[in-house]
Protein backbone atom coordinates (compact mmCIF):
# COMPACT_ATOMS: atom_id res chain seq x y z
CA UNK A 1 0.00 0.00 0.00
CA UNK A 2 1.29 3.31 -0.85
CA UNK A 3 0.09 6.19 1.42
CA UNK A 4 -0.50 9.81 0.49
CA UNK A 5 1.36 12.68 2.99
CA UNK A 6 -1.38 12.82 4.97
CA UNK A 7 -1.16 9.24 6.48
CA UNK A 8 1.98 10.20 7.80
CA UNK A 9 0.06 12.01 10.57
CA UNK A 10 -0.90 8.68 12.09
CA UNK A 11 2.24 7.94 12.52
CA UNK A 12 3.21 9.15 15.29
CA UNK A 13 3.61 7.18 18.17
CA UNK A 14 4.43 3.33 19.15
CA UNK A 15 0.67 2.67 18.30
CA UNK A 16 -0.95 1.23 15.16
CA UNK A 17 -0.02 2.83 11.99
CA UNK A 18 -3.01 3.89 9.78
CA UNK A 19 -2.10 3.43 6.23
CA UNK A 20 -4.27 5.63 3.96
CA UNK A 21 -3.96 4.82 0.19
CA UNK A 22 -3.89 7.54 -2.58
CA UNK A 23 -7.62 6.80 -3.88
CA UNK A 24 -8.60 7.92 -0.64
CA UNK A 25 -6.89 10.48 0.36
CA UNK A 26 -5.86 12.25 -2.94
CA UNK A 27 -4.64 15.61 -1.87
CA UNK A 28 -1.09 15.13 -0.28
CA UNK A 29 -0.75 17.69 2.68
CA UNK A 30 2.64 18.67 3.65
CA UNK A 31 4.40 18.81 6.84
CA UNK A 32 4.83 16.94 10.07
CA UNK A 33 7.59 14.39 8.85
CA UNK A 34 11.52 15.16 7.76
CA UNK A 35 13.73 18.09 9.14
CA UNK A 36 16.91 19.01 10.14
CA UNK A 37 19.70 16.31 10.65
CA UNK A 38 23.21 15.05 11.22
CA UNK A 39 24.40 12.29 9.93
CA UNK A 40 27.85 10.72 9.00
CA UNK A 41 28.06 8.24 5.64
CA UNK A 42 29.29 5.29 4.84
CA UNK A 43 32.47 7.00 3.36
CA UNK A 44 32.66 8.42 6.97
CA UNK A 45 32.09 11.75 5.06
CA UNK A 46 29.10 13.94 7.23
CA UNK A 47 25.52 13.93 5.46
CA UNK A 48 23.12 16.87 6.60
CA UNK A 49 19.74 17.38 5.56
CA UNK A 50 20.76 19.83 3.01
CA UNK A 51 22.59 17.01 1.10
CA UNK A 52 19.34 15.69 0.33
CA UNK A 53 17.45 18.93 -0.87
CA UNK A 54 17.16 19.64 -4.29
CA UNK A 55 16.21 16.03 -5.49
CA UNK A 56 13.56 13.86 -4.54
CA UNK A 57 14.82 11.18 -2.03
CA UNK A 58 14.36 7.40 -1.24
CA UNK A 59 15.10 7.27 2.06
CA UNK A 60 14.67 3.39 4.16
CA UNK A 61 15.04 2.73 8.08
CA UNK A 62 16.83 -0.26 9.20
CA UNK A 63 19.77 -2.32 10.33
CA UNK A 64 21.87 -5.10 9.36
CA UNK A 65 21.41 -7.55 12.10
CA UNK A 66 17.63 -7.76 9.87
CA UNK A 67 18.22 -11.20 8.38
CA UNK A 68 14.39 -10.39 5.78
CA UNK A 69 13.37 -7.20 6.12
CA UNK A 70 15.84 -5.07 5.05
CA UNK A 71 17.84 -6.96 2.98
CA UNK A 72 14.47 -7.69 0.94
CA UNK A 73 13.87 -4.03 0.93
CA UNK A 74 16.78 -2.71 0.07
CA UNK A 75 16.85 -5.52 -2.92
CA UNK A 76 13.54 -4.23 -3.99
CA UNK A 77 14.88 -0.65 -3.95
CA UNK A 78 18.13 -1.61 -5.86
CA UNK A 79 15.59 -2.79 -8.31
CA UNK A 80 13.51 -0.01 -8.74
CA UNK A 81 16.61 2.31 -9.51
CA UNK A 82 17.21 -0.33 -11.99
CA UNK A 83 14.01 0.21 -13.51
CA UNK A 84 13.86 3.92 -13.60
CA UNK A 85 16.89 4.25 -15.60
CA UNK A 86 18.35 7.29 -16.45
CA UNK A 87 15.71 8.91 -14.20
CA UNK A 88 17.33 7.50 -11.08
CA UNK A 89 19.57 10.51 -11.20
CA UNK A 90 17.31 12.45 -10.40
CA UNK A 91 16.82 10.58 -7.19
CA UNK A 92 18.79 10.28 -4.00
CA UNK A 93 18.78 6.88 -2.22
CA UNK A 94 19.89 6.19 1.54
CA UNK A 95 19.76 3.62 4.02
CA UNK A 96 19.85 5.26 8.02
CA UNK A 97 20.96 2.34 10.29
CA UNK A 98 18.43 2.71 13.54
CA UNK A 99 21.46 0.52 15.34
CA UNK A 100 23.98 2.71 15.42
CA UNK A 101 25.31 1.04 18.19
CA UNK A 102 26.33 -2.19 15.52
CA UNK A 103 25.86 -0.32 12.20
CA UNK A 104 29.58 1.68 11.96
CA UNK A 105 30.27 3.86 9.07
CA UNK A 106 32.54 1.12 7.76
CA UNK A 107 29.92 -2.21 8.42
CA UNK A 108 27.16 0.14 6.32
CA UNK A 109 29.56 0.87 3.71
CA UNK A 110 30.37 -3.35 3.18
CA UNK A 111 27.28 -4.11 3.51
CA UNK A 112 25.49 -1.93 0.67
CA UNK A 113 28.45 -2.83 -1.20
CA UNK A 114 25.67 -5.70 -2.24
CA UNK A 115 23.10 -3.64 -3.53
CA UNK A 116 22.93 -0.82 -5.73
CA UNK A 117 26.21 1.36 -5.69
CA UNK A 118 23.85 4.06 -5.40
CA UNK A 119 21.99 3.20 -2.10
CA UNK A 120 24.07 6.04 0.40
CA UNK A 121 24.36 4.48 3.72
CA UNK A 122 24.01 6.65 7.23
CA UNK A 123 25.24 6.26 10.58
CA UNK A 124 25.77 8.44 13.51
CA UNK A 125 25.68 8.63 17.90
CA UNK A 126 22.69 7.39 18.98
CA UNK A 127 21.41 11.03 19.50
CA UNK A 128 21.66 11.74 15.89
CA UNK A 129 19.86 8.63 14.83
CA UNK A 130 17.31 9.25 17.68
CA UNK A 131 16.77 12.68 16.22
CA UNK A 132 16.15 11.81 12.57
CA UNK A 133 14.20 9.24 13.87
CA UNK A 134 11.98 11.19 15.75
CA UNK A 135 11.61 13.63 13.08
CA UNK A 136 10.50 11.14 10.12
CA UNK A 137 8.22 9.61 12.70
CA UNK A 138 10.14 6.41 12.99
CA UNK A 139 9.03 3.70 15.54
CA UNK A 140 12.38 1.85 16.78
CA UNK A 141 12.73 0.07 19.68
CA UNK A 142 16.50 -2.30 21.24
CA UNK A 143 15.04 -5.09 22.73
CA UNK A 144 17.41 -7.04 24.43
CA UNK A 145 17.27 -10.79 24.01
CA UNK A 146 19.06 -14.37 26.54
CA UNK A 147 22.94 -14.43 26.01
CA UNK A 148 23.22 -10.32 26.16
CA UNK A 149 22.54 -9.63 22.36
CA UNK A 150 19.35 -7.50 21.35
CA UNK A 151 17.19 -6.76 18.18
CA UNK A 152 15.78 -3.79 16.67
CA UNK A 153 11.92 -3.43 16.01
CA UNK A 154 11.65 -0.63 13.57
CA UNK A 155 8.94 0.42 11.10
CA UNK A 156 9.45 -1.15 7.57
CA UNK A 157 8.32 2.02 5.62
CA UNK A 158 10.15 3.38 2.15
CA UNK A 159 10.12 6.89 2.55
CA UNK A 160 9.66 9.52 -0.95
CA UNK A 161 10.60 12.79 -0.16
CA UNK A 162 10.37 15.72 -2.48
CA UNK A 163 13.03 18.17 -3.72
CA UNK A 164 11.57 20.03 -1.18
CA UNK A 165 12.42 17.51 1.51
CA UNK A 166 8.54 17.33 2.18
CA UNK A 167 6.55 13.44 2.31
CA UNK A 168 5.31 12.79 -1.05
CA UNK A 169 4.48 8.69 0.06
CA UNK A 170 5.43 6.14 1.80
CA UNK A 171 5.82 2.76 0.32
CA UNK A 172 4.74 -0.41 2.97
CA UNK A 173 6.44 -3.05 2.97
CA UNK A 174 5.56 -6.40 0.58
CA UNK A 175 4.13 -3.80 -1.65
CA UNK A 176 4.28 -4.62 -5.20
CA UNK A 177 7.10 -3.23 -7.39
CA UNK A 178 4.41 -1.86 -10.32
CA UNK A 179 2.84 0.65 -7.62
CA UNK A 180 6.23 1.27 -6.04
CA UNK A 181 7.41 2.50 -9.37
CA UNK A 182 4.11 4.38 -10.09
CA UNK A 183 5.23 6.35 -6.61
CA UNK A 184 8.84 7.00 -7.72
CA UNK A 185 7.64 8.39 -11.63
CA UNK A 186 5.37 10.65 -9.71
CA UNK A 187 7.56 11.66 -7.74
CA UNK A 188 10.51 12.38 -10.20
CA UNK A 189 7.63 14.41 -12.41
CA UNK A 190 7.05 16.44 -9.17
CA UNK A 191 3.55 15.60 -8.99
CA UNK A 192 4.02 13.57 -5.79
CA UNK B 1 39.41 -23.28 3.96
CA UNK B 2 38.41 -26.81 4.95
CA UNK B 3 34.59 -25.52 5.38
CA UNK B 4 35.04 -23.41 2.68
CA UNK B 5 35.99 -26.26 0.24
CA UNK B 6 33.22 -28.37 1.45
CA UNK B 7 30.51 -25.98 0.69
CA UNK B 8 32.38 -25.25 -2.41
CA UNK B 9 31.98 -29.21 -3.48
CA UNK B 10 28.19 -29.06 -2.26
CA UNK B 11 27.69 -25.86 -4.55
CA UNK B 12 29.91 -27.61 -7.34
CA UNK B 13 27.56 -30.76 -6.98
CA UNK B 14 24.32 -29.11 -7.30
CA UNK B 15 25.56 -27.27 -10.49
CA UNK B 16 26.59 -30.26 -11.76
CA UNK B 17 23.31 -31.32 -12.19
CA UNK B 18 22.32 -32.35 -9.01
CA UNK B 19 18.96 -31.43 -7.69
CA UNK B 20 19.01 -29.10 -4.91
CA UNK B 21 15.54 -30.35 -4.25
CA UNK B 22 16.38 -34.09 -4.00
CA UNK B 23 19.50 -32.88 -2.04
CA UNK B 24 17.04 -31.67 0.52
CA UNK B 25 14.30 -33.92 1.25
CA UNK B 26 15.66 -35.36 4.69
CA UNK B 27 13.38 -37.61 7.16
CA UNK B 28 14.14 -38.45 10.87
CA UNK B 29 11.23 -40.88 12.68
CA UNK B 30 8.18 -39.28 11.94
CA UNK B 31 9.54 -35.75 10.40
CA UNK B 32 9.41 -34.99 7.08
CA UNK B 33 11.57 -31.79 6.05
CA UNK B 34 11.24 -30.34 2.67
CA UNK B 35 12.03 -27.06 1.03
CA UNK B 36 15.03 -26.17 2.92
CA UNK B 37 16.65 -22.65 1.31
CA UNK B 38 18.85 -19.61 2.95
CA UNK B 39 18.60 -16.05 1.88
CA UNK B 40 21.52 -15.03 0.19
CA UNK B 41 23.60 -12.50 2.19
CA UNK B 42 24.45 -9.12 1.46
CA UNK B 43 28.48 -8.80 2.09
CA UNK B 44 29.58 -8.68 5.86
CA UNK B 45 26.04 -9.56 6.84
CA UNK B 46 25.76 -10.29 10.50
CA UNK B 47 22.90 -12.59 10.26
CA UNK B 48 21.14 -15.07 7.94
CA UNK B 49 17.56 -16.64 7.69
CA UNK B 50 17.19 -20.37 6.66
CA UNK B 51 13.90 -21.49 5.84
CA UNK B 52 11.76 -25.05 5.71
CA UNK B 53 8.93 -27.35 5.98
CA UNK B 54 8.70 -30.16 8.58
CA UNK B 55 5.53 -32.46 8.43
CA UNK B 56 4.79 -34.50 11.66
CA UNK B 57 3.36 -38.28 10.56
CA UNK B 58 3.17 -39.06 14.38
CA UNK B 59 1.20 -39.74 16.98
CA UNK B 60 3.32 -37.53 19.02
CA UNK B 61 4.08 -33.51 19.42
CA UNK B 62 7.83 -32.89 18.81
CA UNK B 63 9.78 -29.48 18.91
CA UNK B 64 12.07 -28.08 16.80
CA UNK B 65 14.50 -26.95 19.17
CA UNK B 66 17.75 -25.64 17.73
CA UNK B 67 19.97 -26.26 14.96
CA UNK B 68 23.81 -26.05 14.44
CA UNK B 69 25.96 -25.27 11.42
CA UNK B 70 29.62 -24.91 10.41
CA UNK B 71 28.35 -22.16 8.30
CA UNK B 72 27.59 -19.76 11.38
CA UNK B 73 28.62 -19.09 14.88
CA UNK B 74 25.07 -20.26 16.08
CA UNK B 75 21.41 -20.73 14.98
CA UNK B 76 18.62 -19.54 16.57
CA UNK B 77 14.71 -20.37 15.99
CA UNK B 78 13.23 -17.20 15.50
CA UNK B 79 9.72 -15.49 14.36
CA UNK B 80 9.17 -12.51 12.66
CA UNK B 81 6.11 -10.36 12.80
CA UNK B 82 4.69 -7.01 10.96
CA UNK B 83 2.04 -5.37 12.59
CA UNK B 84 1.04 -2.03 11.72
CA UNK B 85 4.56 -1.70 9.59
CA UNK B 86 6.65 -2.79 12.41
CA UNK B 87 8.80 -5.24 12.40
CA UNK B 88 9.67 -7.60 15.19
CA UNK B 89 11.47 -10.50 15.66
CA UNK B 90 12.01 -12.87 18.70
CA UNK B 91 13.72 -16.37 20.12
CA UNK B 92 10.82 -18.64 19.60
CA UNK B 93 10.96 -20.09 23.68
CA UNK B 94 11.81 -23.71 23.76
CA UNK B 95 11.69 -24.13 20.21
CA UNK B 96 8.83 -24.30 17.95
CA UNK B 97 6.14 -26.78 18.42
CA UNK B 98 5.41 -29.63 15.92
CA UNK B 99 1.91 -30.90 16.27
CA UNK B 100 1.08 -34.59 15.69
CA UNK B 101 -0.51 -35.18 12.27
CA UNK B 102 0.68 -31.05 11.43
CA UNK B 103 2.76 -29.34 9.41
CA UNK B 104 4.73 -26.43 10.30
CA UNK B 105 6.23 -23.87 7.93
CA UNK B 106 9.72 -21.72 8.03
CA UNK B 107 8.44 -19.14 6.02
CA UNK B 108 9.53 -15.18 5.38
CA UNK B 109 7.33 -13.17 7.37
CA UNK B 110 7.62 -16.35 10.05
CA UNK B 111 9.26 -18.32 11.74
CA UNK B 112 12.84 -18.74 10.18
CA UNK B 113 16.35 -20.51 11.36
CA UNK B 114 18.44 -17.00 12.33
CA UNK B 115 21.78 -17.88 11.55
CA UNK B 116 24.42 -15.70 13.46
CA UNK B 117 27.45 -14.89 12.64
CA UNK B 118 27.80 -16.33 9.29
CA UNK B 119 31.33 -17.23 8.18
CA UNK B 120 31.40 -16.05 4.85
CA UNK B 121 29.09 -14.64 3.02
CA UNK B 122 25.77 -16.72 1.24
CA UNK B 123 25.53 -16.51 -2.29
CA UNK B 124 22.85 -18.48 -4.60
CA UNK B 125 24.03 -21.53 -5.81
CA UNK B 126 26.12 -22.32 -1.99
CA UNK B 127 24.75 -24.97 -0.10
CA UNK B 128 25.12 -24.42 3.50
CA UNK B 129 24.68 -27.90 5.88
CA UNK B 130 22.74 -27.48 8.99
CA UNK B 131 22.07 -30.32 11.97
CA UNK B 132 18.92 -29.92 13.00
CA UNK B 133 17.78 -30.36 17.04
CA UNK B 134 14.43 -31.94 17.42
CA UNK B 135 13.52 -32.56 20.89
CA UNK B 136 12.23 -36.11 20.31
CA UNK B 137 13.30 -36.71 16.87
CA UNK B 138 16.69 -36.33 17.52
CA UNK B 139 18.90 -34.10 15.32
CA UNK B 140 18.82 -34.54 11.43
CA UNK B 141 21.53 -32.90 8.91
CA UNK B 142 19.96 -31.24 6.02
CA UNK B 143 21.28 -29.10 3.29
CA UNK B 144 19.63 -26.18 2.58
CA UNK B 145 20.81 -24.33 -0.77
CA UNK B 146 21.18 -20.77 -1.02
CA UNK B 147 18.61 -19.73 -3.20
CA UNK B 148 17.86 -16.63 -5.08
CA UNK B 149 15.00 -13.91 -5.12
CA UNK B 150 14.41 -11.44 -2.40
CA UNK B 151 10.84 -12.42 -1.72
CA UNK B 152 12.18 -16.01 -1.69
CA UNK B 153 10.04 -17.27 -4.82
CA UNK B 154 13.23 -18.98 -5.74
CA UNK B 155 12.87 -21.04 -2.61
CA UNK B 156 9.37 -21.60 -3.04
CA UNK B 157 10.23 -22.87 -6.26
CA UNK B 158 13.04 -25.34 -5.14
CA UNK B 159 10.08 -26.39 -2.11
CA UNK B 160 7.71 -27.43 -5.19
CA UNK B 161 9.86 -29.82 -6.64
CA UNK B 162 10.41 -31.29 -3.10
CA UNK B 163 7.22 -31.58 -2.27
CA UNK B 164 6.50 -33.28 -5.79
CA UNK B 165 9.16 -36.01 -4.26
CA UNK B 166 7.37 -36.51 -1.54
CA UNK B 167 3.29 -37.32 -2.01
CA UNK B 168 2.44 -38.07 1.16
CA UNK B 169 3.01 -34.32 1.73
CA UNK B 170 0.17 -32.10 1.52
CA UNK B 171 1.41 -29.09 -1.20
CA UNK B 172 0.24 -26.24 0.92
CA UNK B 173 1.96 -26.64 4.64
CA UNK B 174 0.17 -24.88 6.87
CA UNK B 175 1.71 -22.14 9.53
CA UNK B 176 1.74 -23.90 13.40
CA UNK B 177 -0.71 -22.05 15.64
CA UNK B 178 1.11 -20.04 17.82
CA UNK B 179 1.80 -20.99 21.26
Amino acid sequence: MIAGAVGAAALIGVGEYTMITRNEMPTPVTGGVGGAFSLTRDNGAPFTERDLLGKPAMIYFGYTFCPEVCPTTLTHMSAWLRALGPAAADLQTVFVTIDPERDTAAKLKEYLSGFDPRIIGLTGTPAQIATIARDYKVYYKKVPLPGGSYTMDHSSFVYLMDAKGRLAALIEYGEKDSKAMAALHKLLRGKA
Amino acid sequence: MVKFLALAAAAAMLLAGGSAARAATARVGALSISAPWIRPTPPGAPTAAGYLNIANAGTTADRLVGATTPAAASVEVHEMSMTGGIMKMRPVPGGLAIPPGGKVALAPGSYHLMLIGPKHRLVAGQSVMMTLIFQHAGKLDVRFPVANGADGKAGAAAGTMTMGAMPAMGTKPARAAKP
